[in-house]
């Protein structure tokens, strides 16, 4: 259990198709509202971190970190980008975590960003399949959903996991963002809509994907011994893990379980002392429904298969026993790549301090993300207590 | 992209062409592509160049009906992961056969074919895509 | 004695009926497959050219040939529709057969008989000893103008012949061509389609070479019409091969077996090739077969085959012309034209 690391303030832009905002507007949003939100002064700050998967191919911009501490007039202070495809968010909490728990920062911004609206819809599908094996994978032909569509596609083979099923993450989450005012869509959506919306690759359709979304979100990280100079609500980072795994599908033992998601939640779990029956509220990366249906099952919420049946009892409702993604997941509040990972941490926070209003899960004390890079080569996990 | 892909291109033409990966004789491995380390037995690993049969059978598969430019006069096209019969798995396209009439467990086999083109004007990529084995093919 | 020591073939799956094509330019009479001789023809995918047939057909010959593709020395690819104008087919067919370094290798351009002059530079470098097996390839994805009349007949294919003296299936006694500078049927550089002199193409062209080069090859050989057992000419449709039979005296059912054209049109490069490959999946051995092939341009490649007794033990192994022919899905004209891109703005 690890009481080093605290977190002092949150901030996130509104995610959608933002063309009044470009890479620089909506970063420096985020970072703000985090420092305000944080009442940290700004010479405070000595260090930044940003999660962002391919500002050069989106945008034509590298070498973020120095633009942020730029445009926040953030001093001399040192800073990086750090890319885990759609990981990069919980890679950049990660990083952040390990600098101040090592003790060589005492005060550190997070930031995780993407532009994406700026390039075509093609260019921005090239861009994210890129997460995959490109020269394997993509460049044969197999676009990001058409690589979810093979778990989904065995998932259904192997468990008997159905269309409605497949249909209900999306349901649940564009329900629970009717009540998150940054969201990217904010309407619920029937599942009779979702089962016949447009197919992308069978067995997925377009209202099981994640959306190309503006945004980004931040974090005032510290000290635990400094937390309480800035906030009467600190929330605590109990435990960061990160496991990896094959980066081509095919390589995968097998494709129905994530055993990237797998391992390293039972190492972020056994870290931080609990057992997943201590967890409140949980944020599960859901860039297709099939893959909030997995790792539902792979974090132990429901049993290899079930993820479905869970579903469809409410379980993971906000009223249920293990509500997930009570923000509208990537599905509803949006996924720009980088700024996901920060996004739930951000939600988790709202969620421990009572703050999240009509979504709230009462009394929720203990809260994990789960932060996966393309088909789960990548898993970040991280576990929040206040 | 890389200059008109050309180098990316190149060194990978053996692999394209012929399914040409490797295996590891220590651990008795097969893998495509080929492997600069078996990730089994890393530095005890002895790998050595080994051509596939080209046969296999569709381990999952998913019809694209959206995709990008380079792919957009294929749709809509049957994507799919073949398990080869060394064992090993990698994702190409399925060809000749109506997507309809697609399974998991499907016995296919190695064709030579277009993959993309770089615009009208740069290199065309060819490489394997996978057919039912039928008359045509040799078998049965 | 050099000879063909394996032969294979590639058809494409998809077909178009000609009466599907007439329809679109107004003519509902549903004659114009009789007119032509050409009932429907094949179509490649828009995954597939040049190259990709040419793989495939030598594919089925090595392994009909049962010979190590290391031993390939010389490998042609002729063609007029070339997936570049400028990269050889033949580097990317001999890298996908899996051929060593240590050979030659070119493309041709001789309109329809491009692939047979590669036979005849093959039988070359094998009789003179250079090389001990030479692989010629004729392969085409013929693009018809839309709406001119060989666009019912231009069709895809390919054949490929491997050439060598250890043992072959069917030994090539003779070759002899006739060449002139006639121009019955062109394309330019640049241009997507090739343009032609309508009924010029007939007499002064297709008739007046393969007459002549049948002729100089019975004088060359001392044979006549009567000792050959099959006929194979050039089939630009399935009318032109049939009168020249008639012309010279050859019995219809002599050359029967080689008019595959009916059901697959015009291969160009692959057609004299395809229309022997059909032979010679169902000849026995000690037949004779005259071939005849016809490039625009305008030339003329003779040979005289006699098929031995190695041929029986490769039968079976290998797909025939006719299982390639039997496979197939039809398409309409719409999909026809997108995947011949013939629909300038999908560029």
């Amino acid at each position: 259990m690890s009481n080093n690391v605290a977190i002092a303030g949150v901030g996130i832009s509104k995610f959608g198709e933002l063309w009044d905002k470009n890479l620089r507007d909506i970063t420096l949003e985020a970072g703000m509202y985090a420092i305000f939100d944080a009442g940290v002064p700004g010479a405070d700050i000595d260090g930044m971190v940003i999660g962002n998967m391919s500002a050069g191919r989106f945008t034509g911009q590298e070498h973020l970190g120095a633009l942020a501490v730029d445009m926040g007039g953030l001093g001399d202070i040192p800073a990086y980008s750090v890319e885990a495809a759609c990981a990069s968010g919980g890679a950049a909490v990660r990083q952040a975590y390990m600098a101040i728990k090592s003790g060589e920062h005492d005060v550190m911004l997070v930031l995780g960003s993407e532009k994406m609206s700026d390039v075509n819809q093609t260019e921005a599908m090239n861009t994210i399949s890129v997460a995959s094996d490109w020269e394997w994978e993509g460049m044969f032909g197999a676009t990001f959903p058409a690589l979810y569509a093979f778990m989904a596609r065995r998932h259904m083979m192997e468990y008997g996991t159905t269309e409605e099923q497949l249909a209900l993450p999306t349901v649940k989450n564009h329900a629970n963002a009717v009540h998150n005012e940054i969201a990217q869509f904010q309407r619920a959506v029937p599942i009779e809509v979702v089962m016949k919306s447009g197919l992308l690759a069978d067995p997925l359709r377009i209202l099981h994907s994640a959306p190309i979304t503006d945004g980004a979100a931040g974090l005032v990280i510290c000290r635990a011994d400094l937390v309480k100079k800035y906030t009467d609500t600190p929330i605590y980072i109990e435990s960061s893990e990160q496991r990896s795994d094959t980066l081509a599908l095919h390589d995968r033992k097998s494709i129905t379980t994530l055993d990237a998601v797998v391992s390293s939640t039972k190492a972020a779990l056994h870290e931080a002392g609990l057992e997943l029956k201590d967890i409140d509220v949980l944020e599960l990366h859901d860039s297709f429904s099939i893959g909030e249906i997995i790792i539902t099952e792979d974090v132990g919420i429901a049993k290899k298969g079930e993820g479905g049946k869970a579903l469809e009892e409410g379980i993971t409702e906000i009223g249920g026993k293990f509500p997930v993604n009570t923000s509208g997941g990537l599905k509803a509040r949006g996924h720009p790549v980088g700024a996901t990972g920060v996004a739930q941490i951000v939600e988790l926070c709202l969620q421990l301090r009572g703050e999240a209003d009509k979504r709230q899960v009462d009394g929720a004390e203990k809260g994990l993300a789960v932060n996966i890079g393309g088909t789960g080569a990548t898993s970040i996990v991280h576990i929040l207590g206040r | 992209m890389a200059e008109q892909g050309v180098a990316q291109v190149w060194r990978r033409i053996r692999a394209m062409y012929r399914i040409e990966g490797n295996m590891c004789e220590t651990c008795n491995t097969y893998y495509f592509p080929p492997r600069p380390v078996c990730p089994t037995c890393r530095r005890k690993g002895k790998l050595e160049l080994y051509t596939f049969k080209g046969l296999g059978k569709i381990y999952t598969f998913s019809i694209v009906r959206q995709a990008p430019e380079d792919f957009k006069r294929q749709i809509p096209y049957v994507i799919a992961q073949v398990e080869l019969d060394e064992g090993t798995r990698l994702t190409a396209q399925i060809v000749n056969v109506d997507p309809e009439d697609v399974k998991i467990g499907m016995r296919v086999r190695a064709c030579f074919r277009k993959i993309k083109e770089f615009g009208s004007g740069g290199i065309i990529v060819y490489g394997y895509k996978f057919e039912p084995v039928m008359k045509v093919t040799g078998h049965e | 004695m050099v000879g063909i020591v394996g032969y294979g073939v590639y058809v494409p799956r998809y077909r178009i009926k000609t009466t599907d094509i007439a329809e679109v330019w107004g003519d509902f009479s549903g004659s114009i497959g009789k007119g032509l001789g050409v009932f429907e023809k094949s179509v490649p995918g828009p995954d597939e050219d040049v190259a990709t047939i040419s793989v495939e057909a030598a594919r089925n010959a090595v392994k009909r040939a049962q010979i190590d593709p290391r031993d390939i020395e010389a490998v042609y690819v002729g063609s007029e529709s070339h997936p570049y104008a400028v990269k050889p087919t033949g580097t990317m067919v001999a890298e996908a057969i899996g051929c060593t370094h240590d050979m030659t290798c070119a493309d041709l351009e001789f309109a329809c008989k491009a692939g047979t002059a590669g036979i005849q530079m093959c039988m070359g470098l094998v009789k003179s000893k250079m090389i001990k097996i030479g692989l010629a390839i004729g392969s085409d994805t013929a693009q018809g103008r839309p709406g001119d009349a060989l666009e019912y007949s231009a069709a895809a294919g390919g054949a490929a012949y491997l050439i060598g003296s250890k043992n072959p299936l069917a030994t090539i006694e003779e070759t002899v061509s006739f060449t002139t500078d006639t121009p019955d049927f062109w394309r330019r550089e640049g241009e997507d389609y090739p343009s032609h002199g309508a009924r010029f193409t007939g007499e002064p062209a297709y008739f007046r070479h393969v007459e002549a080069g049948a002729k100089s090859l019975l004088k060359k050989t001392k044979t006549t019409i009567d000792d050959y057992d099959y006929f194979v000419f050039h089939s630009p449709n399935g009318k032109f091969p049939v009168a020249m039979g008639a012309q010279l005296g050859v019995p219809k059912e002599k050359l029967e077996d080689s008019l595959v054209v009916r059901q697959i049109g015009n291969t160009y490069s692959g057609s004299a090739m395809m229309a022997l490959a059909r032979v010679l999946d169902l000849a026995k051995p000690g037949s004779k077969i005259f071939v005849v092939a016809y490039g625009s341009g305008a030339g003329s490649d003779a040979f005289s085959i006699t098929v031995e007794d190695a041929i029986e033990d490769r039968r079976g192994e290998v797909p025939t012309v006719d299982d390639y022919v039997e496979r197939k899905t039809y398409v309409d004209y719409a999909t026809y034209a997108k995947f011949r891109r013939k629909i300038k703005a999908l560029g």
